[in-house]
């Protein structure tokens, strides 16, 4: 591909000043996302996904903030532009959907009302075009009697429903980018699917590139089509859907697998890791993830730098898998 | 809803009915009203003749009831002390209450949601800090010794303001109105700050709190995520989201506000019910302590009621039965 | 007996080490505002106590008054008698500093024994209404709310004019301190009893309420013994925020001519006094009980705030 990329993160650090010193959220983390490309992140909780995804809309809270690393949006610097100029192409640009849509949604604002303000606030459109642009959006997401329900309150509508209605909303001033962080957690599993089955299909209509934030391997597989393994704030293998969840290369991304369980497989049992991720303030020298790795030897302990350059570039660890005998 | 709100108006009666019997056990029992009303020199008949127009020697739920009538006609009986129906008294003496009361309740409702929004939203800002350290300090002060400190400040010092009383004052009808004269403003200022203070300071540190509150909820994240302009996020979306609390204190303040004119009224010798009030309370007129207890709790109960339905116009979640049923 | 607390003394940290020690202790060490509200507090409390031993004169007693020394103002000479007053003399020739002292006294044992009362109240009522339930129960919290719907000042002057009622004239003056206090006390109980009776609602379900009830511990026992010292930290904080209110009620009462007596005056009866004395220059009639109210009050504030926090950071 020689576009420019829609999305590029570049060596992205954000920190957290705490009373015990600073720690790193998000450390050295560099991807791309092309337009129309859904790329998953996966990862425990704490692991910096989410940390992530907010730091590139602009949206951290203090006192998290990005000390180094660009962020570049259709070849446009976007991590410390004026907070006006950020939060113009927030919405526009980048949309963001949550993960609660019980919480999501403003509950005394009817929802018509919270689509239209949205596309007052992004697009050059009279307000009588916003509303018809609203209903269109509802029914797009599949809200049933959409012109009707356009004065509806967020708790007249179920889990499923309202999530359809945030993704309208992330999606209204039709940005070229979509954040998802974790948007089927929250769900019923009966409706997880749907969800995330509408916003592949919104996002392949359009040609957006999606950030999707999860810790859900079986949305991985079933939506995106790169996937970032994310561990104490790092990234630790990036590489195709298929690559990686068939032979991961990093012994965490394969612990990672053998903790989902796949019907498919047949398996018996379901593998743990052992130990808990460290929290970052209390970071081991060397790999983040060395003194739970079955794998781990001398040099992984030792505090040298870890870069995506082993297994073609997957993966950031010594030892790979597969490669162990090397 | 409407089960809703028969239950509160239920609930209000019951309220109303307690207090008119302490009003009544007060007015029965505390001292003995024909002494009271008689003093030294009184014949035998006169007594017979008081006991049977109190009704005095009836039982004691029809004691009770003619009192509860009574009052609902307005008729509290004769003040011990000033030898005149109550009722009079209290109606010369209400304006003055009412319009004190009236511009302090405006005074903290705005100022108190103006300066709560403020200092959530500039919330490591210098003036922020500054705001809330004066009103932890407000909060402390009691309210006579503010009201002195301004007249020390206004009155003695700058000269500015008066110290006491309503100014000249229009009669307008049975009503006497301190609006509509330079005097009466003038005189209006201090006596209407020194009461709303203390209610300004609780609303502001109340809207503040629930607006940090709302400001880390998620639809407050997701409509900035959206590009909304800060002013539609703060206003539209956050404030809108802290007025149910903040209307269930507002409403209790208001009241407080009459009952707290007491104190105010006695600082500024405002001539209002509050300083009636005092005047009996250290006299022991028992009439007009009864007959200000009364009105007072109807207020209470009044505003309360008020608020409730407040509840309705604001969170739809609250309508869901009224639209069914 | 001796022997035992020696040994303790010397080989065990005492009570008051262990607390200093904690991680309450450790906040409150930490904390600037704490430290220095409670020190005033501790300053203020002890001079009321001392009173008599500090004061260099006794406000009420007749003979050491003359009155040519009335209206000295602070640290200036008398310019009949020579004589030096640290914060002057009012009308009378009272030596104010002294009379601070007296008030506070009164001010305080007001105020704490207001809260007493209003606290034992609270805590019988809240453990009978959480723990027997029932239509008592209905009957204590439907009460509470009544009162609740009332500002407590104004229900301390209601039941400060019904007691003056039943008070013969002739005792109004001497009884005008108890009365105060019942008024204070009765208006404030309803805090003590909420709080009181949810945690005894909680505790009342957990096992072992159940074991002691099973072993055949009667409810008193359960209640007093197992349930109270288990909600005694909410009702600690309740009851220093309450005496910092108690000591503002007291004041205003005393202020509107409502609360103690011109022969046993409290920091508001002084204030009142020096409110007449505003527009005449003798600023320091009025001015230092002002301030020795609002340090006391204040800092009372403080502390609860800080204590409350540091308790129970749920309730922030």
């Amino acid at each position: 591909m020689n576009s420019p990329p829609l999305l590029s993160v570049r060596n992205l650090v954000v920190e957290i000043p705490t009373r015990h010193g600073v720690v790193r959220p998000v450390d050295q983390v560099s991807f791309e996302i092309q337009a129309g490309e859904i790329l998953g992140v996966v990862g425990e909780s704490g692991a910096g996904k989410s940390m992530t995804g907010n730091a590139i809309i602009g949206l951290l809270d203090r006192p998290a903030r990005i000390v180094s690393g660009e962020i570049f949006l259709n070849g446009d610097r976007i991590d410390h532009l004026p907070l006006a100029a950020m939060r113009k192409r927030r919405g526009k640009d980048i949309g963001m959907v949550f993960q609660d849509p019980l919480t999501s949604l403003n509950p005394l604002l009817p929802l018509g009302h919270q689509l239209t303000e949205t596309i007052l606030a992004h697009l050059p459109v009279s307000v009588i075009e916003a509303k018809k642009r609203a209903i269109a959006a509802l029914e797009e997401v599949g809200i049933p009697a959409a012109a009707e329900r356009i004065g509806a309150y967020p708790h007249e509508f179920s889990g499923g429903m309202r999530q359809r209605v945030v993704i309208a909303l992330a999606l209204s001033a039709e940005p070229s980018l979509v954040i998802a962080d974790e948007p089927t957690t929250a769900l019923d599993v009966s409706v997880q699917a749907q969800i995330t089955s509408l916003l592949k299909r919104l996002c392949r209509e359009r040609g957006t590139g999606v950030m999707l934030v999860t810790h859900d391997m079986g949305v991985i597989s079933e939506t995106a089509d790169r996937v970032a393994v994310m561990y104490a704030g790092r990234l630790v293998e990036l590489g195709s859907v298929r690559q990686v969840l068939t032979s991961p290369c990093h012994p965490y991304t394969s612990g990672l697998m053998g903790s989902t369980p796949l019907a498919s497989k047949g398996q018996k049992r379901l593998h743990q890791i052992p130990g808990m991720m460290p929290r970052l303030g209390n970071l081991p020298t060397g790999c983040a993830f060395s003194p739970r790795c079955t794998y781990a030897q001398d040099k992984c302990h030792q505090d040298l730098e870890l870069q995506l350059d082993t297994c073609d570039g997957r993966a950031a660890c010594w030892f790979p898998i597969g490669e162990q005998e090397a | 809803m409407i089960a809703y709100v028969i239950r509160r108006v239920f609930h209000s009666m019951i309220v109303l009915l307690v207090v008119g019997l302490v009003a009544f056990a007060m007015f029965r029992y505390v001292g003995d009203p024909i002494d009271n009303m008689l003093g030294q020199e009184r014949t035998q008949a006169d007594i017979e003749r008081l006991t049977e127009q109190l009704g005095l020697d009836q039982p004691f739920v029809v004691q009770y009831w003619k009192f509860l009538r009574n009052a609902v006609d307005g008729n509290f009986g004769v003040s011990y002390r000033q030898g005149r129906p109550v009722a009079e008294i209290i109606a010369e003496r209400a304006p003055a209450t009412l319009e004190l009361a009236t511009v302090s309740g405006l005074f903290a409702i705005l100022v108190g949601i103006g300066l709560g929004v403020f200092t959530a939203i500039r919330r490591n800002g210098v003036a922020s800090n500054l705001i809330m350290t004066l009103s932890l300090i407000g909060v402390s002060l009691p309210t006579f010794l503010i009201g002195i400190l301004f007249i020390y400040v206004f009155s003695v010092e700058l000269d500015l303001l008066p110290s006491f009383g309503r100014g000249d004052v229009v009669q307008v009808g049975n009503w006497s109105t301190g609006f509509l004269t330079k005097s009466g403003l003038l005189a209006l200022i201090l006596p209407s700050i020194t009461l709303g203070l203390y209610q300004m300071t609780l609303i502001m540190r109340l809207v503040r709190a629930e607006m940090l509150e709302v400001l880390r909820q998620d639809y407050i994240r997701f409509a900035r995520a959206r590009g909304l302009r800060e002013r539609a996020v703060n206003f539209r979306h956050a404030l809108k989201n802290t007025l149910v609390p903040v209307i269930t204190v507002t409403g209790l303040q208001l009241g407080s506000i009459i009952a707290f004119a007491i104190i105010t009224e006695t600082v500024f010798q405002w001539p209002g019910v509050g300083l009636l009030f005092i005047n009996a309370l250290q006299f022991v007129d028992i009439p007009v302590m009864a007959a200000y207890l009364m009105l007072i709790s109807v207020m209470f109960v009044a505003i309360n009621l008020i608020v409730d339905l407040l509840y309705f116009a604001i969170d739809p979640r609250l309508r869901i039965d009224g639209r069914t049923g | 007996m001796t022997d035992i607390t020696q040994h303790e003394l010397t080989n065990q940290p005492s009570r008051l080490k262990i607390i200093w020690q904690s991680d309450f202790g450790y906040t409150f060490r930490k904390s600037p505002v704490a430290v220095f509200s409670c020190i005033i507090v501790l300053i203020l409390v002890m001079s009321a106590v001392l009173a008599p031993l500090i004061a260099p004169h006794n406000p009420f007693d007749p003979g050491t008054l003359n009155l040519l020394n009335g209206f000295t103002p602070p640290l200036t000479p008398n310019a009949f008698t020579g004589e030096e007053f640290f914060l002057g003399t009012d009308d009378q020739g009272r030596d104010i500093f002294s009379t601070i002292l007296y008030g506070m006294r009164v001010s305080l044992f007001v105020g704490f024994s207001a809260v007493l009362l209003a606290m034992i109240l609270g805590i019988i009522l809240g453990l009978i209404a959480g723990y027997v339930g029932g239509w008592i129960e209905t009957f204590i919290m439907r009460v509470a709310d009544v009162q609740l719907t009332f500002p407590s000042i104004l229900v301390a002057m209601l039941i400060f004019g019904i007691a003056k009622g039943f008070t013969p004239v002739e005792y109004r003056d001497q009884m005008a301190i108890w009365v105060l206090i019942l008024a204070i006390g009765l208006s404030d109980w309803v805090q003590f009893a909420r709080v009181v009776r949810g945690a005894t609602l909680v505790e009342k379900n957990k096992e072992y309420v159940q074991a002691a009830r099973l072993i055949g511990r009667s409810g008193a026992a359960i209640m007093l013994r197992h349930i109270l010292p288990n909600v005694m930290s909410p009702v600690l904080v309740i009851a220093t925020i309450s005496l910092a209110l108690a000591i503002i009620a007291e004041a205003t009462l005393s202020f509107l001519g409502v609360g103690a007596p011109p022969t046993q005056p409290s920091l508001g009866t002084l204030i009142r006094i020096g409110q007449g004395f505003l527009f005449s220059g003798e600023w320091w009639i009025l001015l230092f009980p002002s301030i020795t109210l609002l340090s006391l009050a204040l800092s009372v504030n403080l502390f609860g705030d800080w204590l409350r926090d540091a308790l129970n950071p749920r309730l922030r």
